[in-house]
């Protein structure tokens, strides 16, 4: 009987934490379960132990606590006035199932997150005994996301970021305006004092480990947000914007996007409509561009049309290219790897093996074929031993000749 | 064991018994440099395979002088041969040995991918890292209880190169408080807690069949799985569906993949009409197709392609529906057969801005092929489904001239097949009171060559010429 009360809590309790886009079990500290009473692991790089059909990544058990809220955000399938399924479980379930399904390598971990019942405090301090029982009672060395709440006093915030190895709090929405109408129960400034207030906590940690050995660990994976896009009418660039300024100003580990999805028992508030997939898709490539590739806010501001929007048809860096192309085409042999980055259809792999293949011989086209995935994206921007592109890269229909293939970035991957 | 063969030059045959044995490979390697034996007078296989016939008769490399030069191997090539040598493929090891006997002249020849012997060693290493990843992710733990009453946990996996070894250290790390086993068609390892003991070969069989625990797993896929955002391609990418039969929760993938349909429509219920009223604008029309899934079409990763061009045009033009190019844009006739049909819109006077252009399909159906997605041509059974979507259009614009370019086009228009050769260059009158024209579709001559596309090239502008014709006189 138990286990069927479990599973319909499990049920309903993990389809409310799905539009949490983070899976994510990377960049925490390394450490394993030798010499413990335990089980668990950690080794840099997170594991997705499953795909689900929507194409993400399942590496955490990822449920919410509850889903019963008092807060009445629209957007959200929990808020006060909806009419899902409610349901609750104990701290001691979630310690269960997390330990039940790690043993059998299902998971990287536990990332919970919960509604608020009665006070924020509250739920915190639920929220925080889970993870406490976890490592102190079962020497748990698995992986552990908290969702903190901005409200919550900030000594259990602090609580939380001594259990788990990540925390984050939402921005939710990219716009101070949205959240106001969306979310009339949250605070901007709030928020952003809360992310602020755990940035400090962490780099204060970061510098007593360094000179105190057994210095108490503090949320080592770092701390990420999520923004809904799509409920809104914040453009493209408004995002990149203040993306880019919440990574400088809280030394964010990721943001993630999550396309606003039509939910059940919609508010009459929000549009129906969905936003195209590919715009998150595009955002998140910008995300790429911004911590992989050297561009910086300004950069991406460019590659958006007048409208503020990323092109849909092709990706932000093939819009930049073709926007600026003085700077090209880009000798494989001669340029630096800064501007070889720029290059569409050049990856990261591609360049720094085409910087170590250069020292050996002069690049062929053909070569320069081996290391990249589409040489043909690459042709018009690119001139090696053998190639230059004439007049190629000022013809006006060259975006319709490096029509997309259609690539999956791993969006998700732990 | 090293045997000289007899050939027309010394040569030798050399056969590791173990297939992940670095170390062997590394000393017998080592010695054959030092002996100045080049990779061509090297035969090199496993235990088990042809080279044993070879391998008969034991002979030792002369060993190397006092002035043997020292071997030298870079890091890079060290750590890259310890991966690749784990790949199931038998010419790794000659491979790697090249790659060695060519570095003592040239020690970074490892950092050159645009050389063939590198790029297939990076190759064959990242696929070995890539089935140690996978093995990490898709291993499933199976609780049984041991003779002595404790439990124990014993997972089944079918690994496809030599890596059981090499991922051992992971799981006694991360289970070090457990007792598992892991079996594979390769050999099987065990940990008690404190001991390491690898075992022989095992089968399906000898894993337990299912846990109790599964069906909750099961409930916690299916749930946080999200309807709305149907990815089936990026799920493949990641979990191939060779994994899905050891993998408890991917018996649950079809039935997922289907209901996903019935779900996303209670998901927008709120936005949507009920089910056979038919919008009654473009808007709404084009809202709705974005949720159907009446027909597996819409279960691929694409999106809806709605009409376009003017509301009240005389003409409409009806097309198979949208291609690749289409698809990405969300507009309809923006590829190769979009730019085909404008030029003999063009010359047949017709002005694009005058005419509503759609598809008798709304999605893309294709197959993919690596990175492309290949046309596939819809079934009439799709094209009937989705002329429900087209007579909502038509109902709306209410063309006096509808032209449908190719027979599934047709099909759409009138529910019935047609050949184009026989029902092109006349009206055929529709129940409304327009009519319906019939020809090629643009992209049919695109794939055409020479003689017979001139020919068809002729026919479609004739065609066009005649519609443009019988639009000025039903204009009079």
């Amino acid at each position: 009987m138990a286990q069927i009360d479990l599973l319909q809590k499990l049920e309903i309790l993990a389809d409310a934490a799905k539009y949490d886009a983070s899976c994510a079990s990377s960049g925490t500290a390394k450490r394993d379960s030798r010499g413990g009473r335990g089980i668990g692991s950690t080794e840099g790089m997170g594991i997705c132990h499953a795909y689900a059909p929507d194409g993400r990544c399942i590496s955490l058990l990822k449920v919410l606590l509850t889903n019963h809220c008092v807060f009445d955000c629209h957007y959200c399938i929990n808020r006060k006035s909806s009419n899902v399924r409610r349901a609750r479980f104990t701290p001691q379930e979630v310690v269960e199932l997390t330990l039940s399904f790690y043993r059998r390598n299902y998971v990287e971990g536990l990332f919970l997150s919960s509604g608020i019942v009665k006070s924020p405090d509250h739920t915190m301090e639920q929220m925080v005994e889970v993870a406490r029982i976890l490592r102190d009672e079962h020497d748990f060395r698995g992986y552990i996301h908290l969702k903190t709440i901005p409200d919550a006093a900030p000594e259990l915030i602090h609580q939380a970021g001594l259990y788990a190895d990540r925390v984050s709090i939402n921005i939710e929405l990219p716009t101070d305006s949205g959240l106001k109408r969306l979310a009339p129960d949250k605070d901007a400034g709030r928020i952003e004092q809360a992310m602020g207030g755990m940035t400090s906590s962490i780099r204060e940690a970061k510098d007593e480990k360094r000179r105190f050995r057994h210095a108490p660990r503090f949320a080592p994976g770092g701390q990420s947000t999520q923004m809904i896009v799509g409920a809104d009418a914040a453009t493209d660039a408004d995002i990149v914007g203040k993306v880019d300024r919440l990574y400088r100003a809280f030394g964010l580990r990721r943001v993630y996007y999550s396309a606003f999805s039509p939910i059940p028992d919609a508010s009459a508030v929000l549009p129906l409509k969905r936003p195209p997939l590919v715009r998150e898709h595009r955002l998140y490539q910008t995300d790429w561009l911004m911590r992989f590739y050297g561009y910086d806010a300004a950069d991406v501001a460019q590659a958006t049309g007048e409208d503020g929007m990323l092109p849909l048809d092709i990706d932000p860096k093939l819009a930049w290219a073709l926007k600026f192309r003085e700077y090209f085409p880009v000798d494989v042999n001669g340029s630096s790897r800064e501007m070889l980055l720029r290059v569409p259809g050049l990856g990261v792999r591609a360049v720094d093996n085409i910087l170590a293949s250069r020292r050996h011989r002069r690049l062929r086209l053909d070569d320069v074929a081996k290391l990249t995935v589409s040489v043909a994206k690459v042709r018009p921007f690119i001139v090696a031993a053998d190639w230059r592109p004439t007049l190629l890269t000022d013809r006006s229909d060259l975006r319709i000749l490096l029509a997309p293939k259609r690539e999956q970035l791993e969006l998700f991957v732990a | 064991m090293i045997a000289p063969v007899a050939s027309p030059r010394a040569s030798y045959a050399i056969t590791l018994p173990v297939p992940d044995d670095f170390e062997l490979w590394r000393d017998h390697a080592r010695n054959l440099v030092q002996c100045g034996v080049p990779p061509e007078q090297v035969t090199w296989s496993e235990a088990g395979t042809t080279g044993d016939l070879f391998a008969r008769e034991e002979f030792d490399l002369p060993a190397p002088g006092a002035g043997a030069p020292w071997v030298r191997a870079s890091r890079a090539f060290i750590e890259l041969a310890q991966s690749a040598i784990l790949h199931s493929d038998p010419h790794r090891l000659a491979l790697l040995y090249r790659l060695l006997w060519r570095s003592q002249g040239n020690s970074r020849s490892i950092d050159d991918r645009a050389d063939p012997d590198v790029k297939r060693a990076e190759d064959l290493a990242r696929a070995v890292r890539r089935d140690i990843h996978k093995m990490r992710a898709f291993v499933r733990f199976r609780s049984v209880e041991d003779e002595d009453g404790s439990e124990r946990f014993v997972a089944w996996f079918e690994p496809e190169h030599h890596i059981l070894r090499a991922s051992a250290g992971f799981f006694v790390r991360r289970f070090t408080q457990m007792r598992w086993s892991i079996l594979t068609p390769r050999g099987s390892m065990h940990w008690d807690g404190e001991v390491l003991s690898q075992g022989p070969p095992a089968q399906r069989s000898d894993a337990p069949a299912g846990d109790p625990a599964e069906e909750l797993w099961r409930k916690y896929y299916a749930s946080i799985f999200n309807p709305a955002r149907l990815k089936v391609g990026a799920m493949l990418k990641e979990m191939p569906r060779k994994y899905w039969k050891n993998m408890p929760e991917a018996a649950l993938i079809p039935g997922l993949v289907a209901g996903s349909q019935a779900r996303e429509i209670a998901m927008v219920e709120a936005g949507t009409m009920e089910f056979g009223e038919r919008p009654k604008t473009l808007a709404t029309i084009g809202e709705a197709i974005r949720a159907c899934r009446r027909c597996p079409i819409g279960l691929l990763d694409n999106q809806a392609v709605m009409g376009e061009g003017l509301k009240q045009a005389e003409l409409m033009v009806v097309g198979e529906q949208p291609g690749d190019q289409e698809d990405l844009a969300g507009r309809p006739f923006v590829g190769p057969a979009g730019r085909v049909l404008d030029a003999h819109l063009e010359r047949a006077g017709i002005d694009r801005q005058q005419v509503y252009l759609t598809n008798a399909v709304k999605h893309f159906k294709y197959v993919p092929r690596g990175k492309r997605r290949l046309h596939q041509s819809p079934t009439a059974k799709e094209i009937d489904i989705c002329r429900w979507w087209f007579e909502g259009e038509r109902a709306i614009v209410k063309p006096k001239l509808i032209l449908a370019l190719g027979a599934s086009a047709a099909r759409g228009v009138l529910g019935k097949t047609v050949s184009i050769s026989k029902a092109r260059g006349v009206a055929h009158p529709l129940d409304d009171g327009s009519e319906l024209w019939v020809t090629a579709h643009p992209s049919y001559l695109l794939r055409l060559k020479d003689e017979a596309k001139e020919q068809q090239e002729r026919l479609f502008q004739a065609d066009l010429a005649a519609v443009a014709e019988r639009l000025s006189e039903l204009a009079e």
